[in-house]
């Protein structure tokens, strides 16, 4: 084995051995601290992927996937199934964002724990649901993606169950419910496919491999489908300000900040790349219901008054901008796409950070009842603010390239359809920095409301930790997007290239 | 065999292959013997086991030595012991086995008859194992019948309980029904066609076609395949499922969900695969796959009472079996690849779910006290905080019936099925089987996140179930620490069960 496939066994083997083994250390806090070891060396094998043969170079026809490193074991031959791993620059920044979120939260959870469950199943879970998610990132075999699909469900659910606010249990219900009717829909796409090629590897299959022409529109229509409920795109979407709203505040970064991006990548990777000719197909509907979700989205948000169902609203603006730069299947739109994701699976892992840290100290996350935060807590209100703004997508910040390039990409796919999807897009655009200003001029200024008016102005040292990398990444990836964008290129124009 | 091909009246009987029937039924006799003289419950219940045992072991011996045939008449056999039937063989003896160590606290409560018990259970065997090996539709009714007939009475054993008599009664009768049923379209096959032998019926039916468009035929293929869905609980011939299940004692709750079940599998699967046209059978069967599931899945749901909920589930299971025959509706199901992969995928399904299946009735009886009966959601609520281990095994169990990681068995299961129909084309059947998964999620999960619920005390009757710190009796923790563990390596090695079901 080269040092490639063991950094790629490790990357699911450490979280996978850390949640057995923080389920067994009997101590509540050391077996706390555990998950939190095996979560830091977990991004610890996920940084060094990087290296390999990138092998973007030398002439020929090539493969449209390309992996920096890959394994391929057989598993179950009477399925199709292959154990066969491998990242490239599509993956790598999504495994690198899992990785480091998860090991945010587990930290987060070493220094406060929910209501309602025991620290360690709290963490132990997390790790279980990073392996969900890793593996879903890392699958270059379809049935294993659908395996390692379905693994995040039940983890998921315990967590916004087990440790979330009033209505816990029928947000969770609705969440498992409603994601499984995704999963299974992929189930029934992915042998769809492998039915008609006899083959689930999507190194082979990227570009149609010789699907027909109706075998790619039904493939197409059930893998869009799938990844549309998890995404979700409007109108798949109200699962999730249900769930958001109610799971705790570790769940609610996990799910925005990585989970959605589950749908999102595999509608790029898997839905897009399988089947070419049903997504030239399903472009324009894809783009109309990203367009219709960014403006949903952003109205729903003008109208919210509560401070973690904004949020979670907010992401269905967002993810609307993700999937229109995919629905424009050109290069920048899919780079959009991917830089989209990174900067929301940050920002709003941040904003929901912070919205968990007012919560827990006002007890009300009613806007009506916050106001004045910065009288009282001014690092908090102004972290809040650096968020918000982050998220509107002002220059110079992360949120900023993602929105702005989807649009650019689909004026520049040209015809009137796509321009009035860009203009009202930009639209939604607009709107969507009403409703963060809103949201800012509620809760930090003004005269403290009688919640905000009894807190103290500190912050704890475990919640800076948890808070400083997403507050960097949001920067760094703003200043230079290069960061995300510079190893996507290549397997984003080899895709772009089986799309024509 | 015949001598010289000619129809001899002095048959060669080939005891080999008779071995595991052998084994079977000479339980039931030793049972009965060691009952009678050393009339010791310990001694009676150890006999049944070890017969049990010896049963699986020679039905795996015989079975590798590759296909055994006797009491042929020219080139048709009644009794055709192959790698499948051996399997299912196996499986039926490891069923008993398991069932028997699940009794071991209903028996000792002493309200039982021990040496009656071993018995019956011990001749059910006996059908299963003729079963799977049958080869005329003749032996296949009477082992369906051997090992549906103890069943009436054990399902009745529990003295002094009404429902129990009652579900008693009402399996009895409905039983009867279907097995007359069945006897009818057998007796109208040979009137048509002039043969009993599965593969003789079925090469005389493809030869000549003319004989399907009698309407004769089609009332007898019909009258074969709905007396047999009775056995399977089928939808609408599944009534019966419900009620006697949970008036019968839990372990034989366990067993007719199983053992019981999988024997109308397995005869249905006889007749389909061998005697029975496709262009008949198919859509018959497509229909009854997906009335069972969604109407078992949409009924489970509004279930209150832990067993019945089981048993309702287990008739929306029948569906996921039964949906890869479903796919024989279509031309393109019917191709010989296609059919093989079907068959293959309902026996796999069957076989993952009885070990799931096996698993959750185990864990019922460890959670609940010795000699009860399944009772209500309500009072397993916050049982596996009390038991983690036992609650565990429940959950993951339970989630492996609804398909979900981290019950792998459970997903590769609807995986199998998935897969089958779609290299048979039938891409509506497998929607219908999706959806119908996340319809079982809602009422599975239901029960499994009721057992790490805060606990109620004032909705939770005293002594609902075992007291914190009691541990539940060995033999019940060894079927479930078991059956847990064959599904979880099943669940990781799917293809050690694949292999064997495509032999």
């Amino acid at each position: 084995m080269s040092v490639g496939q063991v950094l790629l066994v490790a990357v699911l083997a450490v979280p996978a051995l850390g949640a057995v083994a923080v389920a067994a250390v009997p101590h509540d806090r050391a077996a706390r601290l555990t998950g939190v070891v095996a979560a830091a060396l977990t991004l610890l094998a996920t940084v060094p992927l990087v290296g390999g043969d990138h092998g973007w170079f030398g002439y020929g026809p090539r493969p449209a996937v390309q992996p920096w490193h890959q394994l391929d074991l057989p598993w179950v031959p009477g399925l199709d199934l292959r154990f066969h791993l491998g990242v490239d620059g599509i993956s790598w920044p999504l495994v690198v964002l899992t990785a480091l979120l998860t090991l945010l939260c587990c930290g987060y959870t070493l220094w406060r724990v929910p209501d309602g469950g025991s620290g360690r199943a709290l963490v132990a879970l997390l790790l279980v649901v990073e392996v969900g998610i890793l593996g879903t990132f890392l699958a270059l075999d379809l049935v294993l993606f659908f395996v390692f699909f379905e693994v995040v469900l039940l983890p998921m659910y315990a967590i916004i169950a087990g440790w979330g606010g009033e209505d816990r249990r029928r947000a969770a219900r609705k969440f498992v419910l409603y994601t499984l009717l995704g999963s299974v829909l992929l189930l029934v796409g992915v042998y769809v496919v492998v039915a008609a090629a006899g083959t689930a590897d999507l190194v082979t299959l990227t570009g149609g491999a010789g699907l027909s022409r109706g075998t790619q529109l039904a493939a197409f229509a059930l893998l869009a489908l799938a990844f549309a409920v998890k995404s979700p795109l409007w109108p798949l979407h109200s699962w999730l300000p249900d769930a958001h709203t109610q799971a705790p505040t570790v769940g609610s970064v996990i799910l925005a900040g990585v989970l959605l991006k589950m749908g999102t990548y595999g509608l790029i990777r898997v839905a897009v790349g399988v089947a070419p000719e049903g997504a030239r197909w399903a472009a324009p509907v894809l783009g109309v219901l990203a367009v219709a979700a960014i403006l949903v989205g952003s109205l729903v948000c003008l109208a919210q008054d509560e401070l973690k169902r904004l949020i979670a609203y907010s992401s269905v603006g967002h993810m609307g901008f993700v999937l229109l730069g995919v629905a424009t299947l050109t290069a920048t739109g899919i780079e959009a796409a991917l830089i989209g994701n990174i900067a929301h699976g940050v920002i709003t892992g941040l904003l929901f950070f912070l919205a968990g840290a007012v919560k827990d100290r006002t007890h009300t996350g009613s806007l009506a009842e916050l106001s004045g935060l910065r009288e009282t807590a001014p690092r908090l209100a102004g972290l809040l603010g650096f968020a918000a703004v982050a998220s509107l997508g002002l220059p110079g910040l992360a949120g900023f390239w993602g929105e702005a390039f989807a649009v650019v990409a689909a004026v520049r796919r040209g015809g009137g359809f796509w321009v009035t999807l860009a203009v009202l897009a930009a639209l939604g655009g607009a709107l969507t920095a009403a409703y963060f200003l809103r949201l800012l001029r509620q809760v930090t200024h003004g005269r403290p409301s009688p919640a905000v008016g009894r807190l103290a102005p500190g912050l704890a040292g475990a919640e800076l930790t948890a808070w400083a990398p997403l507050v960097l990444l949001a920067l760094a990836v703003g200043l230079a997007p290069a960061l995300v964008l510079g190893y996507a290129t290549g397997p984003v124009d080899a895709l772009v290239g089986v799309l024509k | 065999m015949g001598r010289g091909g000619g129809v001899s009246l002095v048959q060669s009987v080939d005891n080999v292959a008779l071995l595991p029937a052998y084994l079977a039924a000479g339980t039931a006799v030793v049972v009965l013997l060691a009952d009678l003289l050393v009339a010791r419950a310990a001694a009676t219940v150890a006999v049944a086991a070890v017969g049990a045992v010896a049963t699986a072991v020679g039905a795996a011996v015989v079975g590798a030595g590759g296909e055994r045939r006797t009491f042929c008449v020219g080139g048709d056999c009644s009794w055709l012991f192959n790698g499948r039937a051996a399997l299912v063989a196996a499986v039926f003896a490891l069923l008993t086995l398991g069932v028997l160590a699940l009794s071991g606290p209903l028996l000792r409560a002493g309200r039982t008859p021990v040496g009656e018990y071993c018995f019956l259970l011990a001749c059910a065997m006996t059908g299963g194992v003729v079963l799977g090996a049958a080869g005329d539709l003749i032996t296949l009714i009477v082992a369906l019948e051997t090992l549906t007939l103890p069943l009436y009475v054990l399902v009745g054993l529990r003295r002094g309980s009404l429902a129990s008599a009652e579900a008693a009664v009402t399996f009895f009768v409905v039983s009867v029904v279907a097995t007359t049923l069945t006897l009818l379209g057998a007796a109208l096959l040979y009137a048509v066609t002039g043969g009993l032998h599965l593969d003789r019926l079925g090469a005389t039916l493809a030869e000549r076609p003319e004989l399907l468009d009698l309407p004769l035929t089609t009332v007898a293929v019909a009258l074969v395949v709905l007396g047999l869905a009775f056995k399977v609980a089928a939808v609408p011939f599944h009534a019966w499922a419900p009620a006697t299940y949970d008036g019968a004692p839990l372990p034989v709750a366990a067993y007719l969900s199983t053992a019981s079940k999988l024997g109308g599998v397995v005869a249905l699967l006889a007749v389909v695969q061998r005697a029975l046209p496709a262009t008949v059978t198919g859509p018959v069967l497509a229909l009854l796959a997906v009335l069972t599931m969604t109407v078992g899945n949409l009924v489970a749901l509004r279930q209150r009472r832990t067993v019945r909920l089981l048993a309702w589930s287990s008739v929306a299971q029948a569906g996921y079996i039964l949906a890869p025959l479903g796919a024989l509706a279509l031309a393109a199901g019917r191709t010989a690849d296609a059919r093989a992969g079907a068959y293959a995928a309902a026996v796999a399904y069957a076989i993952f779910f009885v070990v799931l299946e096996l698993a959750a009735f185990a864990a019922v009886v460890a959670l609940r006290p010795a000699d009860a009966d399944g009772g209500t959601l309500d009072d397993l609520r916050g049982a596996a905080r009390r038991h983690p281990w036992v609650g565990g095994a429940f959950a993951l169990a339970l989630i492996g019936l609804a398909g979900l990681p981290p019950g792998l068995a459970g997903l590769f299961a609807k995986v199998t099925v998935v897969r089958s129909l779609l290299d048979g084309h039938a891409g509506w059947l497998a929607l219908v089987v999706a959806v119908n998964a996340v319809l079982g999620l809602a009422y599975y999960l239901r029960l499994a996140a009721g057992l790490w619920a805060a606990p109620d005390a004032a909705a939770r009757p005293a002594g609902a179930d075992r007291p914190a710190g009691a541990r539940p009796a060995t033999s019940v923790g060894l079927a479930l620490a078991v059956a847990t563990l064959v599904a979880v390596v099943v669940g990781f090695a799917p293809q050690l069960l694949l292999d064997l079901v495509a032999r």
